[in-house]
């Protein structure tokens, strides 16, 4: 067993798991923080994609004591107060999330995507997304998702 | 069947030198792991058969990218992330930057390491192809020492390399003397994104007029280890690519490199498919000389 420290959308964590357990697992399991999903289990699918220092990862491939002394956000702290983030909301609106089990890493690839390409071209979000597999959209519907909130997130920064 | 993760240790040795005297400690008993794309595939799958685990990816001394007069040194622990955002690999090793493109997603991208795709030893990895066209060497460090050998002689086999067991890949070393050659990468997958090649070749080329004066092939999937095509190669080596020879040189060409051709039947092609399509991708980079 290791004692492996790190934040988890902003709250300091401190706990003894085996080195090897995977990050998926001391976030469901440890954690309790179920809102990060298990696809493919062999990095494929982008269902438990979070974001590592800023970096978008599969969790399901990161052993528990690579995460020590790192910056986790999941889903569960991409809201805040009760209030859903934008692009939450254009995934609500634009029917980019229909049975959910993508939607978790898809609302943090495209937070990643984002960070990176405030104006992104379609092909930069099918690229940025591309590791993330979805059963129900066809995906054009989170393309619109995204397109939407780049668009909001630019007018927010036109106005202040 | 998933692996019982109680059974496996995983440590992160403080330095680079830690390291070292580890592996020279204890030979053969532990196993790098940096980014964990793939050794934590084979956990999830129940296929991880070293129990003994060293976590490299903290040692920030392997993580960096070097640029001087001949070459760009790329650090083993380097992600493919780094090597997209770096310009001086843009702009000097353009087949570099796109082959780390394409390895998996923006997520594996951002964890995956150059180090770990070329020790992995798969003959399918996306970046090996263009290390041999580009006659990268490799510069391997141990506790009593370092040695650097060209890339071309560092795969012996079905994921056998001439790493030793007290030994690590430190740095990449990748001629930057490139800027009058031609270039071509294309690989053939199930997808664009994501997928492993089901053949893949990158190739350099320089021309002396419609004389071939130098030229590199790199193939993956065409071996049992990533290949250097250098029967095709030798056919086409100072070969001329005017009308009257150009369908010659073609003919030649596909003929050395169905002779080195080794490709086999798996989950994800057949051999014969991949002998063919490694044949039409080498026509296409010959005729694509032709200006």
């Amino acid at each position: 067993m290791s004692v492996i420290q790190f934040s988890v959308n902003g709250k300091r964590e401190s706990i003894d798991v085996p080195p090897m357990k995977r990050l998926l697992d001391v976030l469901r399991e440890d954690l309790h923080l179920t809102g990060t999903k298990e696809g493919c289990g062999e990095g494929e699918c982008g269902a438990c994609a979070i974001l590592f220092d800023g970096e978008l990862v599969n969790s399901c491939l990161v052993p528990a004591l690579q995460a020590n002394g790192a910056r986790l956000c999941t889903i569960e702290g991409v809201s805040t107060e009760g209030h859903l983030h934008p692009i939450q909301q254009c995934f609500l609106e634009k029917g980019g999330a229909q049975c959910g089990i993508c939607t978790p890493g898809m609302i943090l690839a495209t937070h990643h995507l984002l960070d990176k390409y405030p104006n992104p071209t379609m092909a930069q979000i099918q690229e940025g997304l591309a590791g993330n597999l979805c059963r129900c959209t066809g995906y054009m519907r989170i393309f619109e998702s995204v397109q939407q909130a780049a668009q909001q997130a630019n007018e927010l920064t036109a106005k202040s | 069947m998933r692996s019982d993760v109680s059974q496996f240790d995983l440590t992160a040795p403080p330095s680079l030198d830690a390291v070292l005297a580890t592996l020279a400690k204890e030979p053969g008993k532990h196993t790098l792991l940096a980014g964990g794309t793939e050794l934590m595939v084979a956990l999830g799958t129940g296929r991880l058969n070293q129990h003994s685990l060293l976590s490299i990816q903290h040692l920030r001394e392997l993580r960096f990218i070097g640029v001087d007069d001949s070459a760009i040194h790329i650090g083993s622990g380097t992600t493919f992330t780094d090597i997209r955002r770096s310009k001086a690999i843009t702009a000097d090793l353009p087949l570099m930057a796109q082959s780390a493109s394409w390895t998996g997603s923006v997520a594996n991208q951002n964890r995956g390491t150059l180090g770990g795709n070329i020790c992995n030893a798969s003959p399918a990895a996306d970046t090996p192809p263009v290390l041999l066209a580009y006659g990268a060497t490799l510069t391997l460090v141990s506790a009593s020492g370092t040695r650097t050998v060209p890339y071309a002689e560092f795969h012996l086999g079905y994921k056998k390399t001439a790493l030793r067991p007290d030994e690590l890949l430190h740095t990449i070393n990748v001629p930057r003397t490139f800027a009058g050659y031609r270039q071509y990468i294309r690989k053939v997958g199930t997808r664009n994104a994501q997928a492993i090649s089901k053949i893949a070749l990158a190739a350099v080329a320089k021309l002396d007029g419609d004389r071939i004066a130098d030229i590199r092939l790199g193939a993956a999937s065409l071996a049992n280890r990533p290949a250097r095509c250098s029967a095709a190669e030798a056919a086409l080596l100072n070969q001329r690519l005017d009308a009257a020879n150009i369908d010659a040189t073609v003919r030649a060409a596909r003929a050395g490199l169905a002779s080195e051709a080794k490709p086999i039947d798996d989950i994800r092609s057949t051999a014969k498919y991949r002998a063919a399509v490694a044949g039409n991708l080498l026509e296409e980079f010959i005729r694509s000389l032709v200006v």
